[in-house]
């Protein structure tokens, strides 16, 4: 007997989710790059969020086309996961089909595959027809140019591919159980395959064999590589959609933080007895810096909705400034902080270990004050996103450093806010004459 | 010739040695802007109708910082905050109600952190509480059969998921209440939030508040309802830039109500 397969397949799975797992390690790292925020609170609330949104796709079927098509997808890629474990005892050890002695059972497993993945691909076609022939609206904006375009389509081609061989597989086994051919132990059952084994017929048995073995080895080798691709990719979501939906903001859309920096100034300013030429509690200490000019700025779940964000747009399509032809669109700062993101990581990977300032922020750099100052705060894109992410967060913290770091707020903003320290209004009205409308006609 | 209304200061309440039942934060539109203040005198009429026993802080209210915050201005909105805690604070201050949703945005979540902690309704909540305690009773009168569409505005709706105390108002007007195409958690923003209001908009092909109220002149309604001071200046703003003015109002919930009742 010869184990050279075995130990072939041993290599290749090593390979597989050892690259996986250094990336993986990768992504936390990065993802912990951001600022510390506490997201540990009310646990309950949060698995049933995750439950809700991320396992049960509540928000995806707000649109009911996607969504449908989606949850297709989604339990395609769920359930015929199932079949990797048998791929895998069976590659190792060299057996074939391991779980068929479950019978009955099996059969069911097996045809459900098949049914899911004719299903898959159908829905994957529909997804690239409304991508690359109906052009909707949302898919074909100026966000989604050269890479995150073509990452989107090769995922699509990815997940037609191994469907396909997976029922090439399936039926060149059907077709060889069929012959008694041996090894092929009648197992399975194939509603969807045993159309595709009749185009054997004629060819030899060995030939039949090659293709069975082909598309099983494609089919692992496949998987394999696109469990790689997610780190590069939009894909990405599949993993961090649950993490994502656990850790996103419980308060009310509307509350903003308070920054608890700034509280402790405002404290001082306003307690009378407070020295304000005491010598500073801890005089090494770094002054805060308020709000965000780089990602290091932003709260590390600010940094994992970047990685968790694939792109779907429903963000921007319900934007108010970007139906208006603002230059806002909420994606983009979602993929703007990603892929600075990537690149402060890459940076840190070629200074063993150590952020090199590269005269290079996610502010102006990536994301344009004008972009920023479009915003109306309306917390349409928080809404919308299927998976909670927050653009809008982002945005205020960039705000924030914009008006508190670089006194950068449009003029107008600026006379608002003299107003508001100077008569408690945001227009030139005296405060004494606040109650002057009771006695007006 | 000034009208009666009854506007309690908690200054004057606190010299009568009286704690009224609720602190109206009027609020900056309120006080200042001339459509606003319009707004302001409707609730009061229903208040004083209803023998609610209110008090405003007057030349004590300040802006609660929410424009300064929105716009990224941390300071300055919590230089606001606590010094309208203390104000509040040194009043006893249990409950507020306000007809801008912006206050009630910024009262309600942002100023428990900052010490600040109180009941928080938006006018239409608290309408609504004398409507279902009996203590205020709505009658249709000139609005009868009217089509009304109202509006959400942002900071009442999808941030603090109050979508039903201003429907329910409106329909106790036994009027044709219309939902926009887009409408509740799908609203679209009247194009004022997150500072908007006080700056030019950026460079685009259209005026966010003209989107809305193509929304809106879709349900072919005769009134737009608002609830909000900001969302009614840029909804009126919309109407006037389609020239349709003379057959479409734009009003408050509040003043629907006193208005149908001729107060």
């Amino acid at each position: 007997m010869s184990y050279l397969d075995n130990i072939l397949f041993a290599i290749l799975l090593a390979i597989g989710f050892g690259y996986f797992a250094i990336n993986v390690k990768k992504l936390i790292r990065n993802i912990k790059l951001g600022q510390d925020v506490n997201r540990k609170d009310s646990p309950s609330e949060r698995w049933k969020n995750m439950a809700m949104i991320a396992l049960g796709q509540s928000k995806m079927v707000k649109r009911p086309i996607a969504g449908i098509l989606h949850i297709i997808v989604y339990i395609g890629f769920i359930i015929i996961n199932l079949e990797m474990l048998e791929i895998i005892i069976d590659g190792l050890f060299g057996t074939h089909r391991v779980f068929a002695f479950m019978g009955g059972f099996y059969n069911i497993l097996i045809a459900s595959f098949e049914i899911l993945a004719v299903l898959v691909v159908v829905a994957v076609i529909l997804f690239w027809t409304r991508r690359n022939v109906i052009k909707l609206k949302r898919f074909i904006s100026s966000d989604l140019k050269a890479w995150p375009k073509s990452d989107a389509n090769y995922i699509l081609y990815f997940e037609i591919v191994l469907m396909s061989l997976f029922l090439l597989m399936n039926a060149a086994d059907l077709w060889l159980q069929q012959m008694e051919v041996h090894h092929y132990n009648e197992a399975g059952s194939f509603p969807v395959s045993q159309f595709i084994a009749p185009l054997f017929n004629g060819f030899s048995e060995g030939v039949v064999i090659v293709i069975e073995r082909a598309a099983w080895w494609l089919h692992i080798c496949g998987i394999l590589i696109f469990l790689n691709y997610l780190y590069f990719s939009k894909h990405l979501h599949i993993l961090l959609a649950f993490p994502n939906t656990y850790f996103a903001d419980l308060n009310a859309k509307g509350k903003f933080d308070n920054l608890e920096s700034v509280t402790n100034e405002v404290k001082l300013m306003l307690d009378p007895s407070a020295d304000p030429f005491a010598a500073p509690a801890n005089p090494d200490a770094v002054p805060a810096k308020f709000g965000a000019s780089d990602v290091q700025d932003l709260n590390w779940v600010q940094l994992l909705n970047a990685y968790t964000c694939t792109e779907c747009g429903r963000c921007t399509s319900s934007c108010p400034a970007n139906q208006t032809g603002k230059k806002l669109s909420p994606r983009k700062i979602m993929m703007d902080t990603r892929d600075r993101l990537e690149e402060v990581g890459k940076n840190i990977d070629a200074n063993k270990g150590v952020f090199v300032p590269d005269n290079k922020y996610l502010l102006n750099d990536y994301i344009t004050p004008e972009e920023l100052w479009a915003c109306t705060s309306c917390n349409a894109c928080v809404e919308e996103c299927p998976v909670n992410i927050s653009p809008l967060s982002i945005i205020m913290d960039m705000r924030r450093y914009l008006v508190m770091e670089q006194s950068a707020a449009p003029m107008s903003l600026n006379a608002m806010m003299t107003n508001i320290e100077n008569n408690g209004a945001p227009w030139q009205y005296n405060q004494m004459d606040r109650l002057n409308w009771k006695d007006e006609n | 010739m000034a009208e009666n209304l009854m506007v309690p200061t908690m200054a004057e309440m606190m010299a009568q040695g009286k704690q009224p039942e609720v602190l109206f934060w009027v609020g900056c539109a309120g006080s200042f802007d001339d459509r606003a203040k319009k707004i302001t005198k409707a609730f009061v009429r229903i208040l004083n109708r209803a023998n609610v026993s209110f008090a405003v802080l007057g030349t004590e209210e300040s802006c609660t910082g929410d424009p300064a915050k929105r716009a990224g201005n941390e300071f300055l909105f919590q230089m606001q905050a606590m010094m309208n805690i203390q104000v509040m604070d040194a009043y006893e201050v249990k409950k507020i109600v306000t007809a801008c949703p912006h206050c009630f945005n910024t009262l309600k979540n942002e100023y428990p952190e900052l010490g600040g902690t109180y009941e928080v309704v938006h006018h239409t909540q608290f309408l609504k509480s004398l409507l279902d305690e009996g203590r205020l009773t709505i009658e249709g009168g000139q609005f009868k059969g009217k089509r009304i569409t109202f509006h959400d505005p942002c900071y009442l709706g999808r941030a603090n998921n109050v979508y039903e105390a201003p429907r329910d108002l409106i329909q106790k007007l036994d009027v044709e209440l219309l939902e926009m195409k887009r409408s509740r958690a799908n609203g679209l923003c009247c194009g004022a939030g997150g500072a908007q209001m006080f700056k030019d908009a950026e460079p685009g092909n259209k005026e966010v508040n003209i989107e809305r109220t193509e929304d809106a002149l879709e349900t072919k309604p005769d009134i737009i309802a608002a609830g909000c001071p900001f969302c009614n200046t840029m909804m009126t703003d919309g109407v006037k830039n389609k020239e349709k003015e003379a057959s479409i109002k734009v009003m408050d919930v509040a003043e629907l109500i006193a208005n149908a009742q001729d107060l």
